[in-house]
């Protein structure tokens, strides 16, 4: 399967799992919500632009937000994830990303640790951006940090449990190839 | 004026970020529940058309709930028809007209349709009940909406053309006046974004005697509901000790967790009642200007 195609299919499997699987289960307490659609954005390939990252993050949002009715709100936390992901790689593997060995992110490319702290560091921006804009008109600030720390740990969970049960299969790239 | 360009072709990603999260901020802070949201019209028969496809799938899960709950309605309806009472002293039926005018003066003001839920959530703090009727099928913007058993739902707020966005009574933002059906006194119901089981009634005066399980109806001067429709039950009663007023949490009638068919109903009056207000206000505004 070509990058294209197979992103495509990811982006409408990501925004109904997150529509019709997570957002109607039945909630666990008001301030546990499990977000889980973003994870499209970490795992597009290295290859994309920084400009192609902030147009694909926001309509990444901006769909799932004309599902919940809140427009704006997921495509302003997705464009800030979209904008940081390249710093972060960065940091994390300090080198050309021309010479990674794989196309993504993902433990196998990156090693667990790093991994893991690119995930956590994505979440926790998205996380708290995206409830500091539903607390402006809503909310306290216990209620805003609380919120942030225990659906950051909701998402760690689904992303990790994702990343165990959907292994992907990647080509080791070769300068053949 | 190279400058300029030199400096966008630097900056030019910062930009775009700023640009796009400008663009973002726009779309949610000019949204609220009396302006259209951008797109959204449209964006709602795309998302009608994925939560129709959801909703014929898990319909056959809550088929037998609905059924039951229908019946249920169904036969609290048919006690109350005329047919079933007989005046003793002849022995003629008394049926009711259901023409809209009759010779004694009874003119129909609110009008039933049914409806069936495509996507409701209850997880967020702004929930909305998507509903397969829209502005071809005559639904318009404040129209109430009810619960297959009687309960209180919610108000339309956004319309397109085969599809409804109904802002439910678990919405922060949501303010209804109902009143207790034991005292007749008004209150203004709302929610706190916790449990959606249960919401908040303020602005009762500790001079009613409450106890658990009182009824909470809907109050006598909506423009989007008919009067003494159920909306819940009192399940708590907080004496806030800084006010003379209640803090009461009700139940709600109306399960939000299992929302199938729901009923909207519709005002035929509204727009002459709302041309009355606004007419009222100008002639109101018009009386200052002339007195000063």
């Amino acid at each position: 399967m070509s990058d294209l195609l197979k992103n495509i299919v990811r982006f409408a499997v990501f925004i109904l799992v997150q529509v019709y699987v997570l957002d109607q289960i039945p909630p666990l307490h008001q301030y546990i919500i499990p977000y889980i659609y973003y994870l499209f954005i970490l795992w597009l390939p290295f290859s994309v632009s920084r400009i192609g990252l902030l147009v694909i993050g926001f309509f990444t949002g901006l769909t799932l937000d004309y599902f919940t009715n809140t427009p704006g709100l997921h495509a302003a936390a997705c464009v800030l994830i979209a904008y940081i992901r390249p710093f972060v790689i960065n940091v994390l593997t300090p080198k050309d990303p021309s010479e990674f060995n794989y196309r993504e992110p993902s433990p196998k490319a990156m090693g667990w640790t790093p991994y893991l702290v690119y995930v956590l560091v994505l979440t926790i921006f998205h996380h708290v951006y995206l409830t500091f804009l539903e607390y402006l008109d809503f909310g306290g600030f216990l209620h805003l940090m609380i919120k942030v720390v225990s659906t950051t740990a909701i998402s760690m969970l689904l992303i990790i449990v994702t990343e165990l049960l959907f292994t992907r299969k990647m080509k080791y790239r070769t300068n053949t190839a | 004026m190279r400058n300029i360009f030199r400096f966008i072709r630097r900056f030019f990603v910062l930009l775009a970020f700023l640009i796009l999260q400008a663009v973002a901020l726009w779309f949610l802070f000019t949204y609220n529940r009396f302006h259209r949201a951008k797109g959204l019209g449209a964006a709602n028969e795309v998302t009608g058309w994925f939560n129709t496809r959801y909703n014929t799938f898990e319909d056959f899960f809550k088929m037998k709930e609905e059924n039951r709950r229908l019946l249920k309605l169904n036969d609290s309806l048919m006690n109350l028809q005329r047919v079933n009472f007989v005046s003793s002293d002849t022995d003629a039926v008394v049926i009711r007209d259901s023409i809209p005018y009759d010779t004694l003066g009874h003119y129909r003001m609110y009008k039933w349709r049914d409806a069936q839920v495509v996507r409701s959530t209850v997880s967020s703090e702004k929930n909305y009940v998507q509903i397969n009727r829209g502005s071809n099928q005559g639904i318009r913007d404040n129209m109430g909406v009810f619960s297959s058993d009687g309960g209180l739902v919610g108000q339309v707020v956004n319309v397109s053309a085969n599809f409804s966005q109904v802002m439910s009574l678990i919405h922060v933002q949501n303010r209804v006046s109902v009143l207790v059906k034991k005292t007749q006194n008004a209150g203004i119901l709302s929610w706190d974004g916790k449990d959606p089981r249960f919401l908040t009634l303020l602005n009762i005066p500790k001079s009613d005697s409450l106890v658990i399980g009182d009824t909470i109806l809907t109050g006598k001067y909506s423009l989007s509901f008919p009067p003494g429709q159920m909306v819940g039950t009192v399940s708590e009663i907080i004496p806030d000790n800084s006010t003379n007023f209640y803090v009461l949490r009700i139940k709600s009638a109306a399960n939000f967790n299992d929302l199938q068919q729901v009923m909207v109903v519709e005002n035929l009056q509204h727009e002459e009642l709302n041309q009355l207000n606004k007419d009222t206000e100008k002639r109101v505004e018009e009386a200052k200007k002339t007195n000063r």
